[in-house]
């Protein structure tokens, strides 16, 4: 217990004191806020989808979960190449508990990411529904877990920061832009309806969607489904592989 | 204390450490030398459980590292080549999360970090991001670290790798002391071979993963017929430089500069 809770705390201690990583961050989602809000909203509104703000914002406050729980993830990299992690791996501890202690640090520093793009979003005219963000943290809770977990799980196999480009190229952008982030579900092509239908963010979107404004495109109970169980799987993958890194 | 028995590692095809056997018994200090590739971190790291022997018999403090690694990790601290602290945490966070880790009490490890980190002249610093502390500071507080938890068994990796000659002194003298007051045995390598032979009681010499002679300082120079302990290695491991110098070179090059900074 007390080994994932100094883990855990380690993680925190670091987002806190990389105070230009968290400036930094925020530009991004800021930028997304700013390009797509004001400059589609016109637009999205004309064809009858009323407040694009409204919509949008909690696409972009999920991304942010999904960039920093990611990275946070692949931080096991970091400290491969810079030796803490051989540190960790010879204590006397299971690693399955180093494992759960990062990857709670790293959701936790995850969802503070998101609920501040959630307050700079009401800047931006976005007014989420307050009884919805007791649940909106639960999902926003989950989806962080998943991502920092499927994060800490490539780190444990790639060696180097070589495949981070590729990454970030081939599952976080796709993952992003292929989730209802930034346009609904609903008539979409083929193809894209199939791919928006596997990726598990979408499930996450549509949830953070629905407990801060109440339009739900899929439901409730099958969001918290697939996220749920998707997050448990990926974080038996992540223990597993975490367990048989290479020191 | 320690026990190697036929111990082989292979990593596709090359053998890094091939069919070596030793004892070090309980309070000894034990060089363990060789050139550039010898074989002596990969054994080092089948010791302390962060590799597995392809065949041969460990025992560390009774136990076996790999039927047994909690037991084993429980019984030693370590040093290692390269830098392993957290830069973005101070000194005492580092010590912290080693004594959580190894299951100390708060208030028993409160003292005992502010007790090391004066052993090791770094109390002032307790407080300091260890990301800017000098190649020297971070290697007295990775000692100071590796003690934390009352090891029976100390391995040190090159510890004093890139030091200046006074730090180095310091850190040996320290650890003669505590070898001698605490029983404390030690696994030491380094490519400086008057540190070992003032440190050690026993010394072998390995080189292209086998043991091509051990003893003591005296013994080495005699069946050498030499009458330093640099000639003697010398003349047990030939004057050739080795493949892995290029890239060993740049490791420690980087390690005197950065000592491992963190982006
Ligand atoms: N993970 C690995 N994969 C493949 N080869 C490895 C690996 N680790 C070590 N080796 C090889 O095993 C051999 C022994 O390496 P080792 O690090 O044990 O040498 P060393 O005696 O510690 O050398 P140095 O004095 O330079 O630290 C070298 O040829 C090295 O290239
Ligand atoms: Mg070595």
């Amino acid at each position: 217990m007390k080994t994932i809770y100094i883990l855990w705390q380690r993680q925190l201690k670091r987002y806190l004191r990389s105070k230009s990583r968290i400036v930094g961050s925020l530009g991004q989602p800021i930028l997304f806020l700013l390009a797509l809000g004001y400059g589609f909203g016109p637009v999205y509104s004309q064809a009858g989808g009323g407040n694009y703000i409204h919509f949008l914002a909690p696409g972009i406050v999920a991304m942010s979960i999904l960039f920093t729980a990611i990275f946070s993830g692949i931080e096991v990299i970091w400290d491969k190449q810079f030796g803490f992690l051989k540190e960790t791996l010879v204590a006397p501890v299971s690693r399955i508990n180093i494992m759960i202690g990062r990857t709670l640090g790293g959701a936790t520093v995850s969802v503070v990411q998101g609920l501040i793009v959630l307050i700079l979003s009401m800047l931006f005219g976005f007014r989420p529904n307050s009884w919805g963000t007791l649940l909106a943290l639960v999902i926003m809770f989950l989806i962080a877990l998943l991502y920092t977990a499927l994060g800490t799980a490539i780190a444990s196999i790639l060696e180097d920061m070589q495949g981070f480009q590729l990454i970030m190229n081939f599952l976080v952008m796709p993952s992003f832009f292929l989730s209802g982030a930034l346009f609904p579900l609903r008539g979409l092509p083929k193809a894209l309806t199939v791919v928006t239908r596997i990726n598990p963010l979408t499930y996450g979107v549509d949830a953070l969607r629905g407990s801060l404004t109440g339009i739900y495109q899929l439901s409730l109970s099958l969001d918290l489904i697939v996220l749920t169980s998707v997050s448990v799987i990926v974080l038996g993958v992540g223990s597993y592989l975490f367990t048989k890194i290479k020191a | 204390m320690i026990k190697v028995e036929n111990l082989t590692k292979t990593f596709d095809e090359r053998r890094a450490v091939d069919n070596i056997s030793f004892e070090v018994g309980r309070g000894e200090i034990f060089a363990f030398l060789g050139p550039n590739g010898a074989g002596k971190t990969t054994t080092i790291k089948m010791l302390t459980t962060l590799l597995e022997p392809t065949s041969g018999k460990l025992e560390l403090n009774g136990f076996d590292p790999i039927k047994d690694p909690g037991e084993v990790r429980k019984s030693f601290g370590i040093v290692f080549q390269d830098a392993s602290l957290d830069t973005e945490l101070t000194a005492y966070e580092n010590m912290e999360i080693h004594a959580v880790l190894y299951g100390l009490s708060k208030d028993l490890y409160q003292k005992r970090i502010d007790e090391l980190l004066f052993l090791v002249e770094l109390a002032d610093r307790r407080n300091d991001l260890v990301k800017d502390f000098s190649g020297g500071m971070k290697r007295r507080l990775e000692i100071a670290r590796s003690l934390l938890h009352h090891p029976k068994v100390l391995f040190l990796d090159e510890p004093t790798l890139g030091l200046d000659p006074q730090t180095r002194n310091l850190l040996w003298n320290y650890i003669k002391d505590l070898n001698t007051k605490e029983g404390i045995t030690v696994f030491l390598t380094t490519h400086y071979m008057e540190e070992a032979d003032k440190m050690a009681n026993r010394i072998a010499i390995i080189d292209h993963g086998k043991i091509v002679g051990s003893g003591t300082s005296a013994e080495l120079k005699e069946s050498t017929q030499t009458t330093s302990l640099e000639e003697a290695f010398l003349k047990l491991t030939g004057h050739s430089v080795r493949e892995e110098g290029g890239e060993n070179q740049m490791r420690q090059a980087a390690r005197l500069w950065g000592g491992g900074n963190r982006r």
